[in-house]
């Protein structure tokens, strides 16, 4: 069972200082640190799962530039056999019709039986590319897995509904499924797997490599702007004993206990 | 202008919430472009549904079949793509739900239609399309143009606009369904309930929330500790019962428990929209959050920028002082 997993490298957004450049299109990426995307450390996990059970191969991509293919050999370390990155440095700014599209370009001439992707990117959130992808290589879909299962010709999902329903599938393969968070245990790379990673050879493809050369995009990003708060918070300020004594008597006078 | 169309959702014989608040944005985006609100409905034994949103809509598209029972992105496709195809609606819209995530991209693609996902606001000027939705875990608000089209298709965010009255009366059309069969590639099986646990977190009208911020499971019981001297239960983001450190049952969220005490506290909780869906019903809200540009405080009442760990034995002493 040959299986595909697309791998994003995300700047990591959620506790850091976010500012956006001088473009306003784009955020300052210097102090970030990044990593891959999270719910694609589950997606490669859960191929890693399949392979252990069906044998064959992983195979990871990533449109990225040359700083994710760190991130793909991390993918190579946790089980992949072959990565390959695409030069995200031979286009100008994508979106993610294209992204998918360019995908798709080097995909379709890969061997799979099932494509993971994640969820949705952390940067961008999108949750488009998975489906997108799907749709150009004619191949069904399911999104938001949460349990997966599968045998020669039929995957056995679980995808997650909202308020903790579960919809229970049954999809032919090749498919396309876009894995949730939390489906599996993403394991640590042992550092024997990290340096014989860090040999392994990763197939870099430009633009003048694919079958295609034009990319529609569906949409452009006009700019970034810190949205305008909807509510007025009451920060409560000082040391921690001086904020805690203040939300205390808020607390105590509004008689929320 | 040809109209906005609005896909219904529902699910076991229910409305979903996301379909009223598209049909009063749609109302208000149809009446100020000048033009009509469409529902569309795909469903088995829709009369019910059909007549709550009667009064939603200037018109309402029903195709009733069994291949429809339950919703499947792929049969749903099948037929959607046939409606847009004749119709050519100007803006198509669904919701960016775990059903319209399922469906809006293979369907647009398959289309050829610009399309994003998503998205907090539209603003229509002459044929262009402008939305607005969120980026970078929600600290940074993107203004998008969409390719010029004379369709598109938009998933949007729910809790972002409010349902609303209306007394229009529907034009309803019946349609044949252009599919006769499920397609063989993928078949609805069952739907699974979430299974309870011992604590039910929507009961109690103080819940303290942890969040990724409590950095290792050991550190739970601080959390559990300060919990109980409040009289409140522990609940959480969607990282720590990915992680296995609390049961599913404790979460908060969309894909989650939606919860309305009347004290919740949310620490080390970046307040992700998906969180914010579960909890934005409490009276009072509180954070606790070492980042001070965390989505979180704009929704709190009150906020404290600090570490966490240096704050909450604190605030449990300060209280128990009361
Ligand atoms: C389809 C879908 C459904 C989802 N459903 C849900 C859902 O139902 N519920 C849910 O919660 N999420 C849900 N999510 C996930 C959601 O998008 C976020 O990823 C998640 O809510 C983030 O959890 P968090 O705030 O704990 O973690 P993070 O976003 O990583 O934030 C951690 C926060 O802790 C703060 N922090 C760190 N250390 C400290 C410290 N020492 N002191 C104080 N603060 C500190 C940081 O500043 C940061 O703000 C869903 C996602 C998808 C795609
Ligand atoms: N540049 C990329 N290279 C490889 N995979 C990607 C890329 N961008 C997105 N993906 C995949 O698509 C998923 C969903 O992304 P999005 O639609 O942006 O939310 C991610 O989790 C990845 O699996």
């Amino acid at each position: 069972m040959d299986i595909i997993v697309c791998i994003k490298r995300v700047p990591q957004t959620a506790e850091a200082e976010v500012k956006i450049d001088s473009t306003g299109k784009d955020i300052e990426k210097d102090r970030l640190t990044f990593d891959m995307n999270e719910s694609d450390t589950y997606a490669l996990e859960e191929a890693a799962l399949m392979k252990e059970k069906f044998g064959g191969e992983i195979t990871v991509i990533s449109l990225g530039d040359e700083d994710a293919e760190e991130t793909l050999r991390i993918a190579l370390a946790k089980g992949a056999d072959n990565a390959i990155r695409i030069k995200a440095e031979d286009f100008d700014e994508l979106d993610a019709f294209q992204t998918s599209q360019i995908l798709k370009s080097v995909i379709k001439d890969l061997s799979y039986d099932i494509i993971f992707t994640g969820c949705i990117s952390t940067d961008d959130a999108y949750s488009q590319i998975g489906l997108t992808l799907a749709e150009l290589l004619e191949i069904p879909h399911a999104a938001l897995v949460i349990d997966f299962d599968a045998n020669e010709d039929r995957a056995d999902v679980q995808r997650e509904l909202e308020g903790g329903l579960i919809e229970h599938l049954d999809v032919a393969l090749p498919a396309l499924f876009t894995i949730q968070t939390g489906i599996n245990e993403p394991r640590y790379a042992s550092l024997i797997a990290i340096r014989r990673a860090a040999k392994k050879e990763i197939q870099v493809i430009g633009k003048d490599e694919l079958a295609q050369s034009e990319f529609i995009s569906n949409s452009t990003l006009e700019k970034l702007y810190v949205p305008p708060i909807s509510k007025q918070v009451e920060i409560l300020d000082g040391t921690a004993a001086e904020s805690s004594a203040k939300l205390a008597g808020i607390i105590k006078d509004k008689g929320l206990l | 202008m040809s109209g906005i169309y609005i896909l219904i959702e529902h699910r076991q014989d229910e409305i979903r919430d996301i379909s009223y608040e598209l049909l009063a944005y749609g109302r208000k985006l149809a009446e100020d472009n000048n033009t009509k609100v469409t529902a569309v409905i795909l469903g088995f034994n829709t009369e019910k549904i059909v007549e709550k949103i009667e009064s939603q809509a200037h018109k309402i598209i029903v195709f009733d079949n069994e291949v429809f029972k339950e919703f499947n992105a792929e049969t749903y496709q099948i037929a959607l793509a046939d409606l847009i195809r004749k119709d050519n609606p100007f803006l198509f819209l669904i919701g960016h739900s775990a059903f319209g995530m399922d469906l809006c991209p293979a369907l647009a693609t398959q289309l050829n239609l610009p399309f994003t996902t998503d998205c907090l606001a539209i603003e229509i000027a002459d044929s262009n399309l402008r939305v607005v939705r969120h980026m970078f875990d929600g600290k940074l608000a993107a203004k998008v143009l969409l390719r010029e089209n004379s369709s598109y298709m938009l998933t949007l965010r729910a809790g972002s606009f409010s349902a609303a009255e209306s007394s229009l009366k529907a034009e309803i059309i019946k349609l044949d369904s252009p599919v006769s069969e499920v397609p063989d590639y993928r078949k609805f099986l069952e739907y699974i309930e979430a299974v309870a646990g011992d604590v039910d977190i929507t009961k109690s009208d103080i819940v303290v929330g942890i969040g990724r911020g409590i950095k290792e499971q050991d550190n739970l019981a601080m959390i559990e500790e300060f919990a109980a001297s409040i009289g409140g239960v522990v609940a959480c983001s969607r990282p720590i019962v990915d992680a296995d450190w609390l049961p599913k049952d404790r979460q908060v969220g969309s894909s989650g428990k939606v919860i309305k005490p009347k004290l919740y506290i949310a620490i080390g909780i970046s307040g992700a929209f998906q969180h914010v869906a579960g909890m934005k019903g409490a009276e009072t809200i509180v954070a606790i959050n070492k980042d001070a540009n965390a989505p979180i405080f704009h929704e709190a009442d009150y906020g404290i920028v600090d570490d966490l760990f240096k704050v909450i034995p604190v605030l449990k002493e300060k209280i128990a002082e009361l």
